[in-house]
């Protein structure tokens, strides 16, 4: 990609091609750069973390009949990396209608991963109005369940983004949580590298299917002087990228069931595709963090991989 | 599943799959044998989407998408909401008392609709 500043078609097919390959994603002056993926096992060797999105336990349409097993798949493949994550974000819709059976479920697949797992909500989670989540995954959160914590001289931070729905405009983060982050980084040092992670983007992917947040720059704002700041999130069920100064933005493949591309359909609704494709399009990510490199790496592979 | 308050004004009931929610208004007035009329949810879309009915209609929506939706008065309080629907899910609200009624899905808010009660 050439263009850092917008994200247009053809950079947005490209991306998806890189990540479908199963390619590694570096940073280099804000530059993305493939590299095979033996070449970046042999790179790996700092402190990593796995996202896991968009599990959706609970969907049962044709798109995919049985996202247990898929969640399962990625599960599995978790498990086997050769270098154990130090942890697993999941990045929401760990559930399709928030029905307490959906989240026992995901809950009991995700302990095979053997990992401690940190989550955010998507919307899905909170038609309940977040009572099931915060239940389970709300412990020693703030507000409507955002939090930070730190890990290996990284600081991570969790931001909720599937509250405040109002009619006619996008999802906001609130002045409340936003307040929360600007405390929440004052004291870190401007070399400290930087995760957040949500479920909706925090940049405008696509507003017309309300795949952007509407005080996410606001928000943003409060990391300028940071030197890295990595966003991730889910929402979308594909990986997109895009770079703007020294934040990188990341979408994440499902593990339930992809969505189409930005207004290559009527509506954002699951994406049908030959079963025997459908985990090529599912996936997880691995990043790794190797101290004194301020970029962090992205592996995004897909199940089938 | 059983009856729930869930507004001083209303109650919500489901009955097992193809969860069927209704939701009476007792906003003023008695609730007299009237019209329905239907809304569809297709592709994000509520149809009509601008709706105008005489008091005493009860209003169901169906929810044709693979997505769950919501159906949720806009304002605080809420004058109904509705659980997550899933697909062939419905949810009827009977309006007695005139006036405009905005309401959208939570989970897609640029999803938008109106009932017009006269």
């Amino acid at each position: 990609m050439s263009n850092h500043d917008s994200m247009n078609r053809r950079g947005v097919l490209g991306c998806m091609a890189w990540a479908g390959a199963g390619l590694l994603w570096t940073m280099s002056g804000g530059v993305p750069r493939s590299l095979l993926l033996s070449d970046a096992e042999a790179a790996t060797s700092g402190f990593s973390f796995v996202q896991i999105s968009d599990t959706h336990i609970g969907f049962n349409k044709p798109a995919n009949p049985d996202p247990a097993a898929t969640m399962n798949a990625a599960v599995t493949r978790i498990a086997a990396l050769s270098s154990q994550p130090a942890f697993l974000l999941h990045t929401g819709d760990i559930t399709h209608l928030s029905k307490p059976e959906e989240f026992d479920t995901a809950a009991e697949i995700i302990k095979g991963a053997g990992s401690e797992v940190h989550y955010v909500p998507g919307e899905h989670d909170w038609l309940d109005q977040g009572q099931g989540f915060r239940q389970r995954h709300g412990q020693g959160t703030k507000g409507d369940g955002w939090y930070s914590f730190d890990s290996s001289g990284v600081h991570f931070i969790a931001l909720v983004n599937v509250v405040n729905f109002k009619a006619g405009s996008l999802t906001s983060l609130g002045a409340d949580q936003i307040a929360w982050l600007k405390d929440d980084v004052s004291a870190l040092s401007a070399s400290t590298p930087i995760v957040v992670f949500t479920h909706i983007p925090l940049w405008a992917v696509y507003p017309a299917w309300g795949w952007a947040t509407a005080d996410s720059m606001e928000a943003l704002a409060n990391l300028k002087r940071f030197g890295s700041v990595t966003v991730l999130n889910g929402h979308i069920h594909q990986v997109l990228q895009k770079v703007e100064g020294n934040v990188t933005f990341h979408t994440a493949m499902s593990t339930a069931y992809p969505q189409p591309a930005p207004g290559a359909a009527p509506s954002p609704g699951p994406l049908k595709v030959p079963a025997d494709k459908l985990r090529s399009v599912l996936g997880i990510r691995e990043v790794t963090y190797l101290e004194g490199q301020q970029p962090l790496a992205l592996v995004d592979t897909p199940l089938s991989a | 599943m059983a009856w729930q308050r869930i507004l001083p004004v209303a109650a919500v009931a489901g009955v097992g799959a193809g969860l069927d929610q209704q939701l009476l208004l007792h906003l003023g007035g008695g609730v007299s044998a009237a019209e329905t009329r239907e809304v569809d949810i297709d592709n994000y879309t509520f149809t009509p989407g601008d709706l105008t009915v005489p008091a005493g209609t009860t209003v169901t929506w169906v929810n044709h998408d693979e997505t769950p939706h919501t159906v949720v008065a806009a304002g605080d309080p809420h004058a109904f909401r509705s659980g997550g629907l899933d697909t062939d899910d419905k949810f009827s609200v009977t309006f007695t008392k005139p006036g405009i009624y905005q309401y959208l899905c939570t989970v897609h808010p640029y999803m938008t609709g109106k009932v017009v009660v006269k």
